[in-house]
């Protein structure tokens, strides 16, 4: 069983839901990426996605667009990449899911870029312009590798589709909440808490499903919790924080936010 | 394979869907309803009374006689899509898409353009048969192409300048996406050349091979050779689809910017690598870690760094020869053409004029050799102007 299944095994016991908090390394720069880990963790995280800049990031939307680009004038490499990784791995045991683009992968080669990967401590990647009917190559290198693919799904997604994901999924399913790209909401829609529920009723009991894009407040967690997620995964707001906050204060900050949404997956 | 057919959406390795989940719906639906009009004879009717008498077609076939006799060798014949409605070829490729989008009952349509004459076709095209228009267009091509951007201002588009990542074609083509991602329900994505996930690139090809078999039609017999410029590729697949089989040497041109060596260039297909971008497997201009590369061409047209997926798969075959022409050749193209036969090309178009006036030189009198004049140049007489000024002490 992967870092990753172990995890949500063990909030089931608990009666939690896991919180998934996404950062992009390098962003504002690497050695802060390491103070806003130790945040993360100590705010009680359960999963930390590691995002790994790309110059033509089409699903992300302003917020995290503007942290690529930041990261890749500062110097992004992928050999940078795992060294922090390595160090992170250092401090913490906490499942760490890689999140870029599928030509960063197929440039190294699926199977080299995948062995390096988890050697440095990686259990999961997500890749949102990798879709199923192109995936052959890549899940045969993460199966070799052991390494989760948490593929995503739409609320438009239809029933065998989803399906299908579901069956080329390991770790967790990635709901997308929102037509539209990463980035801050104001409102939860109907169409996401039906597209939940469905996808609990046709795979639920298979793999574990996450909503993400546009998650920011506690009262998004608590709503999304109340309606059957397995977990809920906040990017752009941790984003947000890190623009906004002096760093002397920005691992305090991160604490605190990450401690009051992971609050409010706990059930009842 | 069978060349030309793709299999599950693919070129052999080239093309696919890499495309974000909430996308797969609409491009099934696309799909779906491109495999209808294709066989629809009324559909076809209907497209082509409005590229005879919107658009302007067909397009003279003529034999450049005076640039034949002034390089001395093949004759030289011009495909004149320059002559077409909005200047450029790619009202074929709009025409086809905006009615297509009409029959699937579509409100909105958006486009990105790199020139902006992808832009003023889709605005065109939108214009003629009813439907509201919306461009995304890279703030520097704003800049370089204002002309363009006026025109579609004129033509009631709405203009997004982009201000992402290099500010050119390929981050027009980004936030296009993005754009589709979030509208998906009410929004047609109407894609400017033969790039971009299944079926885009085949669908694109039909729609822009009116090109070729219009040329097959008006030589007696097919040509020894047929030249054109490749950027993302419609209007060389256009031309080299319909005569792919019929033993033609076929020669695509991309733009060697300042010199392939000196990185300044958008040839992908001459100094790419295999990789992944707005939906397809391709050739691509990147550096080790896949970060795609800011690309240079005196056209902002060719300005890719990316090329349609059935060109790479047609390079590794062989079929098709991928050569390139500097900004300088290409300058100089366009002036020979404008001289000697009082045709002033597009940029890109120029790239192709400058290889067939290098290759001319070389074949046998009886030798024919036809170009696709892409698009006209009064779009860029500034750029040429600009650069003639900054030049002139290097090229007297
Ligand atoms: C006149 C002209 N020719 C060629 C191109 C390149 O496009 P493609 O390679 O798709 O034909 C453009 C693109 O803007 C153009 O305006």
């Amino acid at each position: 069983m992967s870092k990753i299944q172990d995890k949500f095994k063990e909030l089931k016991s608990k009666n939690e839901k896991a919180l998934i908090s996404y950062i992009m390394t390098g962003f504002p720069n690497e050695n802060t990426t390491l103070t806003i880990v130790r945040g993360l963790v100590r705010g009680g995280a359960d999963i930390i996605e590691l995002g790994f800049p790309f110059s033509d990031p089409i699903a992300d939307g302003p917020v995290i667009q503007n942290a690529s680009t930041v990261s890749l004038n500062k110097g992004a490499k992928i050999e940078k990449f795992f060294s922090l990784v390595k160090k992170i791995r250092k401090e913490t045991d906490i499942p760490l899911v890689l999140m870029t683009y599928t030509n960063v992968l197929y440039t190294h080669g699926y199977s080299a870029f995948m062995s390096k990967a988890k050697s440095v401590g990686i259990d999961g990647l997500i890749l949102p312009d990798m879709s199923i009917e192109e995936s052959k190559e890549y899940l045969k290198s993460a199966k070799k590798n052991n390494l989760d693919t948490i593929f995503l799904v739409s609320p438009n997604t239809k029933n065998d589709r989803l399906k299908k994901i579901a069956r080329a999924s390991t770790g967790f399913l990635y709901m997308v909440a929102v037509f539209g790209t990463t980035g801050v909401q104001t409102k939860i829609h109907k169409y996401t808490i039906d597209a939940i529920k469905n996808a609990k009723k046709i795979v639920g009991k298979k793999i574990p499903i996450g909503i993400g894009f546009g998650v920011s407040t506690p009262a998004d967690v608590k709503k999304y919790v109340s309606v059957g997620v397995d977990a809920v995964i906040v990017g752009s707001a941790n984003l947000k924080i890190i623009e906004n906050t002096a760093p002397s204060k920005l691992q305090r900050k991160i604490v605190n936010y990450t401690k009051t949404l992971k609050k409010s997956t706990r059930v009842n | 394979m069978k060349i030309g057919m793709p299999k599950d959406g693919r070129f052999g390795d080239f093309g696919g869907k890499y495309i974000p989940e909430t996308l797969v719906p609409a491009v099934e639906e696309l799909e779906e309803n491109y495999q209808k009009i294709k066989s629809d004879k009324s559909f076809q009717n209907e497209l082509d009374y409005y590229l005879k008498n919107y658009a302007g077609r067909p397009t003279p076939l003529y034999f450049a006689e005076n640039l034949t006799k002034s390089v001395g060798g093949a004759k030289i014949y011009l495909k004149r899509e320059d002559l077409l409605h909005g200047g450029a070829h790619k009202i074929n490729n709009t025409l086809g898409q905006a009615l297509l989008a009409k029959k699937m009952k579509k409100k909105r349509i958006i486009a990105e353009t790199g020139a902006g004459q992808h832009g003023v076709a889709t605005a065109m095209a939108c214009s003629c048969l009813g439907l509201p228009s919306e461009v995304y267009m890279g703030y520097k091509d704003t800049v370089r192409q204002q002309q363009n951007v006026f025109r579609m201002d004129l033509l009631g588009c709405k203009v997004y300048p982009v201000k992402s990542g290099s500010q050119t074609l390929k981050d027009a083509i980004n936030e296009a996406i993005r754009d589709w991602i979030t509208n998906v329900d009410t929004t047609y994505y109407l894609l400017g050349s033969a790039v971009g996930p299944h079926p885009y690139p085949v669908m694109v090809r039909d729609f822009q091979s009116v090109i070729g078999k219009e040329i097959k039609k008006q030589m007696k017999n097919v040509p020894d050779t047929v030249i054109a410029c490749v950027g993302g590729g419609s209007n060389a697949i256009g031309t080299f689809y319909p005569m792919i089989d019929d033993g033609v040497e076929m020669i695509g041109v991309e733009a060697a910017g300042k010199g392939l060596k000196t990185g300044m260039h958008s040839a992908t297909l001459n100094a790419g690598k295999k990789g992944v971008l707005h939906g397809m497997m391709t050739y691509l201009l990147q550096d080790n870690d896949g970060q795609i590369k800011e690309t240079h061409s005196i056209s902002a047209g060719l300005d890719y760094p990316g090329v349609g997926p059935e060109h790479a798969f047609l390079k590794d075959a062989g079929n098709v020869k991928y050569k390139s022409a500097t900004d300088n050749e290409v300058i100089n193209a366009f002036l020979a053409l404008t001289k000697t036969e009082g045709i002033i090309p597009a940029l890109e178009s120029a790239h192709a004029i400058s290889h067939a006036i290098k290759i001319a030189k070389t074949r046998s009198k009886s030798d024919s050799i036809v170009v696709t004049l892409s698009g006209r140049g009064d779009k860029d007489i500034d750029i040429v102007k600009q650069y003639l000024r900054k030049n002139v002490k290097n090229s007297r």
